[in-house]
């Protein structure tokens, strides 16, 4: 209880160091396009493969697990958008790219630590926190919500690939159910969900990334810490968001 | 100059510097010298405020840096460079970014002076050819010779080294020597070195702190080294046979 007492208040102290007044807007909107690119486009290849591939099997199973004839078929299109839209783009793909973002953040930063780059920031008089959390935090911010939206979209996609190939799925009844009784504020609460978890992602991980002491054992320890706990705040955070924002 | 006024640091209950106090001269390259583990980099890490000292002073030129305010601290920090031990050159950076990363974080001129400023700290460390290389495309030398120019860049008025010869070649560390001390004469720094280095203390030796077991045990310059009496002293410097050798000749001419 102490040693998480402890790390919640080195977390908020270095929360309240990041995040402030950047000490030259020009390096920090430079540094905020680096980061957008390297997490965030970087991830787009992912996130597609991803999302057609999930929004594919959603269908199937569905298309498979309906077989009752008082079911109606559009039924299928309509679960399929349902789970897309709730819960896989945002909180499935953030529980995605906290794995794969979060441990870049906190082996980028740890490995900075290690090698003594943070001190070097730090002797020059630089706010290394915010020089290096704030950009990131910012970057993900933006461009999760970006994510989710291509993932929406390709993991329909899927679902209707699944539909031209599936018997059982009428391309015209997916399509059906797709629109049936389309609710635009589920698209609204995914991508608010989103902004949430990137920063819980970003946060994070720049968290252990920023505490490692030792070498590049302790590196990978941070890293894997990192994933592990985004991914348990992501789920509590899901939760408290479905209560406060769909009930 | 800087002054350090009876600094203690414990860590856990150990006490690691025990009420040390020095004088680093202006236009010097003051060496800080002591076996593993005997506080020296506690001591350096202290002095450029990385670790809080339990007690003491430390003075850069008159002004109390362990009282200092968070807007004093930010200024003086701008004066100070620092050579890490592994150079901690930014990895995403070429070396010219990396030399242009104080510049641009503080410095007010225009993009174009900040390169011919980068530019000139390279050819200073005879670096020009390098500037668009990343720091994992050079060697040990290269990288340690790019830190030395980041660090100057600022013209900083202290400069700070730790262990600026480790994981060199002796020919290489004596080029990295040569250049801080003539770096500390040009431009009338105060050099403060954190070394184990005997080549080091012998070459550009203006000013020696031997430490033991954080207890400040001998002060003097390199040609004083030869002649000390101090059994500590002659126990580290001459531990090998060589030095050894070097110390009998020197100390016989000199009775001779």
């Amino acid at each position: 209880m102490n040693k998480a007492l402890h790390r919640l208040g080195e977390y908020t102290l270095l929360m309240t160091k990041a995040i402030s007044l950047p000490d030259k807007w020009s390096m920090f909107f430079k540094q905020l396009v680096k980061e957008i690119y390297k997490l965030g486009v970087d991830s787009i290849w992912i996130v597609i493969i991803i999302s057609i591939f999930i929004g594919t099997v959603i269908a199937i199973q569905i298309s498979l697990n309906i077989s009752s004839p008082l079911i109606p078929k559009f039924t299928i299109g309509y679960t399929t958008r349902e789970i897309i839209l709730l819960e896989f783009s945002s909180s499935i793909m953030c529980l995605i790219l906290a794995g794969k973002i979060g441990s870049n953040i906190a082996s980028e930063i740890g490995t900075m630590r290690v090698t003594e780059q943070i001190d070097a920031m730090e002797i020059m008089g630089v706010n290394s926190a915010n020089f290096l959390i704030l950009p990131k935090m910012i970057g993900l911010m933006v461009f999760i919500p970006v994510l989710v939206i291509f993932s929406m979209f390709t993991g329909i996609i899927g679902g209707y690939l699944a539909s031209m190939v599936t018997p059982s799925l009428p391309t015209s009844a997916f399509e059906y159910g797709l629109q049936y009784f389309f609710n635009s504020y589920y698209v609204t609460y995914s991508i608010i969900k989103s902004v949430v978890y990137a920063f819980i992602i970003s946060s994070i991980a720049a968290y252990f990334g920023y505490n490692v002491r030792g070498g590049a054992l302790d590196v990978g320890k941070a890293s894997t810490n990192a994933v592990v706990m985004s991914s348990i705040m992501i789920l509590m955070a899901d939760v408290i968001m479905t209560q406060l924002m769909l009930t | 100059m800087i002054e350090v006024k009876n600094i203690i640091k414990s860590f856990e209950g150990r006490t690691v510097l025990n009420n040390i106090s020095a004088v680093f001269e202006t236009g010097k390259t003051n060496l800080i010298i002591g076996r593993s583990g005997s506080g020296k980099t506690v001591m350096i890490k202290s002095i450029i405020g990385l670790i809080k000292p339990d007690s003491g002073q430390i003075l850069y030129d008159n002004r109390d840096f362990t009282s200092m305010g968070k807007n004093e601290l930010h200024v003086i920090r701008r004066e100070m460079g620092m050579l890490f031990q592994g150079s901690a050159l930014f990895d995403s950076m070429t070396v010219l970014e990396n030399v242009l990363f104080p510049l641009d974080m503080f410095s007010k001129e225009t993009k174009k002076e900040k390169i011919a400023r980068a530019q000139f700290c390279l050819d200073r460390v005879n670096l020009s050819e390098a500037g668009n290389l990343y720091p994992s495309e050079i060697s040990g030398g290269m990288m340690k010779r790019a830190a030395i120019a980041r660090a100057i860049a600022l013209k900083p008025k202290y400069l700070f080294c730790d262990e600026p010869n480790s994981g060199l070649d002796p020919k290489t560390a004596l080029l990295i020597d040569d250049l801080i001390h003539s770096i500390t004469i040009e431009y009338q720094i105060t050099t403060v070195i954190n070394t184990h280095d005997m080549n080091s203390v012998m070459n550009i030796g203006d000013n020696i702190i031997f430490i033991k077991e954080g207890v400040k045990e001998w002060e003097g310059n390199k040609d004083q080294v030869m002649n000390s009496t101090n059994k500590a002293l002659n126990d580290f410097v001459f531990a090998s046979d060589l030095f050894k050798k070097v110390k009998e000749a020197e100390m016989f001419n000199t009775e001779s």
